[in-house]
């Protein structure tokens, strides 16, 4: 039976929950063998235990944190020769798709970035230039190395005790190709995790713009209704009013949540590039011309500071 | 210290891009510009060679020399002319017939080639392009050249031959540094790229702008373009428009029937 590698992502020992996600994918094209390469694989094998996943691996022998991107790669080249899978699927997050890069180099293979959706024949789904064109792809040389977008598919779980990974350890070493010994992490200071939840990962995102005028207490207000995560325009954080690592569009995050929700944010393609292709988009806004009307289920024409509290309001009361 | 700067001319970012009958996107319909992420390197480059040059400025008196390198066709000379005004010294353009549609891999390959031939200590480059977006040049380059890698930086520090770098990732800010030589890759907060100035327009149509064939710089044609790339699109289609959504005006109740819509969509 064909068999698929996934790179088992996490943070802080969590595994991320686009694991979960492409385990489900791979379920699809094989057998699913998840790698685990991470200091932290003792607390993360447990939490693969109701995913689509078949086998895991834990790569022992690296210090993977301190390698990075580059050891990540060795080990899942050599795993690829040990176990000759259809397809390697990674998270499409930065350092997902660098991995993914340094493999392709590593093992002379064809990759395809930031799928959203891959079938049992391998052919992947992209949308591209904005969300305006949807594309399908194909690797043709080597063993495909396909990345995958967060949200792209409601994710497998077992139900508990019904499923139990086979596990082994295998044994890699890193001969400092590529060079990525030579880059040092000297420190990390872990990011004040906020009771959200991220913003690639979340379910539903309340972003604002230039039309909070600064004033993101009622974004957020709503957005904390919900359980949703917070998200900014480039305006937003060019004026300084929310932190870069929220914005999202062409310069920042790209997402596709099942429901986004656009405040004074007029919607220019530098924005719907990064959130078009969402599955339900709301958006508020006081011109009623504002181009982010035209990729919006529900638009509503007014002043977001009443909207949004009426809004969070009645969300909470909806919810009690 | 040596730095080259690795650019892509894209179709400009504004614009509506759509694919072409070939299954490629078409550029011939749109208006070619330097890809907005790569004007960061650039910046990133001045400030750097500014930052340690006698004179605080960029140029032959710095002791420094950035070099801009290209991937692309002819009329990609004008962001390299750009690139020039903006103050970097000389460009290398790497046009050749056999190049038309290169995937990642060959990009990587022939911007190694030209790397490693000139000697140079440190290569930044933007995040990624604004029309393949794939954000992962700078690490296959690190790969193939065994450059230490400082992707992502919001900050960049040169102390003799050691970078430092600060950047944001979903582990928190991380602290990064190593010997030269090093790929850096620069994300948009890290500055504000320049204008090029009159002077500096006028002065870029001297600096020396070189181009290269495959055969210059020792690849092979069989190796790149479309028939060495690894994947290919099948086919393409507009994204269906989406259906016409409900447009209303705040009468005093908008926050209300937004929650009733969220309800009738099951999301709440």
């Amino acid at each position: 039976m064909s068999s698929v590698l996934i790179l088992v992502d996490s943070v802080g020992g969590k595994v991320s929950k686009s694991t979960a996600e492409i385990a489900t994918f791979g379920r699809r094209i094989g057998s699913v063998i998840a790698v685990v390469c991470s200091s932290d694989a003792a607390i993360i094998v447990p939490q693969l235990a109701d995913l689509a996943i078949d086998r895991t691996i834990t790569c022992t022998g690296v210090e993977f944190e301190k390698f990075s991107t580059g050891a990540v790669a060795s080990a899942l080249a050599a795993l690829v020769t040990k176990e000759s899978p259809t397809a390697v699927l990674i998270a499409s997050s930065a350092r997902g798709k660098e991995i993914a890069g340094r493999l392709a180099v590593r093992i002379n293979s064809g990759i395809i970035t930031d799928a959203i959706d891959i079938d049992s024949e391998l052919i992947a789904t992209q949308s591209v230039f904005g969300g305006s064109t949807t594309v399908h792809s194909v690797v043709t040389h080597g063993t495909p190395i396909i990345t995958i977008r967060g949200n792209a598919v409601e994710a497998f779980h077992a139900s508990p005790g019904t499923n139990a990974p086979v596990h082994e350890d295998f044994s890699v070493s890193y001969d400092g190709a590529g060079g990525a010994d030579r880059a040092a992490v000297l420190s990390v200071a872990p990011a004040v995790k906020g009771g959200r939840p991220e913003l690639t990962e979340a379910s539903m995102i309340v972003s604002g713009g230039k039309g909070t005028d600064g004033n993101f207490a009622p974004v957020e207000a709503l957005a904390d209704a919900l359980g949703a995560a917070v998200g900014a325009s480039r305006a937003a954080t060019d004026a300084g009013w929310y932190p870069h690592s929220f914005q999202v569009g062409q310069t920042g995050k790209t997402v596709s949540p099942q429901l986004y929700i656009a405040a004074g944010i007029s919607g220019a393609i530098q924005h719907r590039a990064g959130m078009q292709t969402s599955k339900t988009i709301v958006a508020i806004n006081k011109d009623p011309e504002a181009p982010i009307f035209d990729v919006a289920d529900f638009g509503i024409v007014g002043d977001l500071f009443t909207v949004l509290a009426q809004a969070s309001a009645g969300v909470i009361a909806k919810k009690s | 210290m040596k730095i080259a700067v690795c650019i892509k001319q894209v179709p400009d970012s504004w614009a509506e891009k759509k694919m072409g009958s070939d299954q490629r996107l078409d550029r011939a319909s749109v208006d070619a510009v330097l890809n907005d992420l790569d004007e960061y390197a650039i910046e990133s480059a001045l400030a750097l060679v500014e930052a340690h040059s006698p004179t605080g400025e960029v140029g032959e008196a710095s002791g420094h020399s950035i070099t801009v390198i290209s991937m692309g066709p002819e009329r990609a000379t004008e962001s390299l002319r750009k690139a020039l005004s903006m103050g970097a010294d000389d460009a290398i353009l790497i046009n050749d017939d056999a190049l038309t549609g290169s995937d990642a891999l060959a990009t990587s390959k022939v911007l190694a080639a030209v790397i490693l031939a000139g000697g140079y200590d440190l290569v930044l480059c933007g995040t990624e392009s604004t029309d393949a977006r794939m954000s992962v040049i700078p690490a296959m380059l690190a790969e193939r050249l065994g450059f230490a890698q400082l992707t992502f930086a919001g900050k960049v520090a040169l102390n003799g031959t050691t970078v430092n770098i600060s950047r944001q990732t979903e582990f928190g800010v991380e602290e990064m540094s190593a010997e030269l030589p090093v790929i850096i890759s620069v994300v948009e907060k890290i500055n504000e790229p320049r204008y090029p100035s009159f002077k500096g327009i006028m002065a870029s149509k001297k600096k020396p702008l070189v181009t290269k064939s495959l055969t210059e710089i020792g690849i092979l044609p069989a190796d790149v373009g479309s028939a060495a790339a690894w994947s290919t699109v099948k086919d393409s289609l507009p994204r269906p428009p989406r259906g016409v959504g409900v447009k209303i005006i705040d009468d005093g109740n908008g926050g209300s029937q937004l929650v009733s819509f969220l309800a009738e969509r099951k999301l709440i």
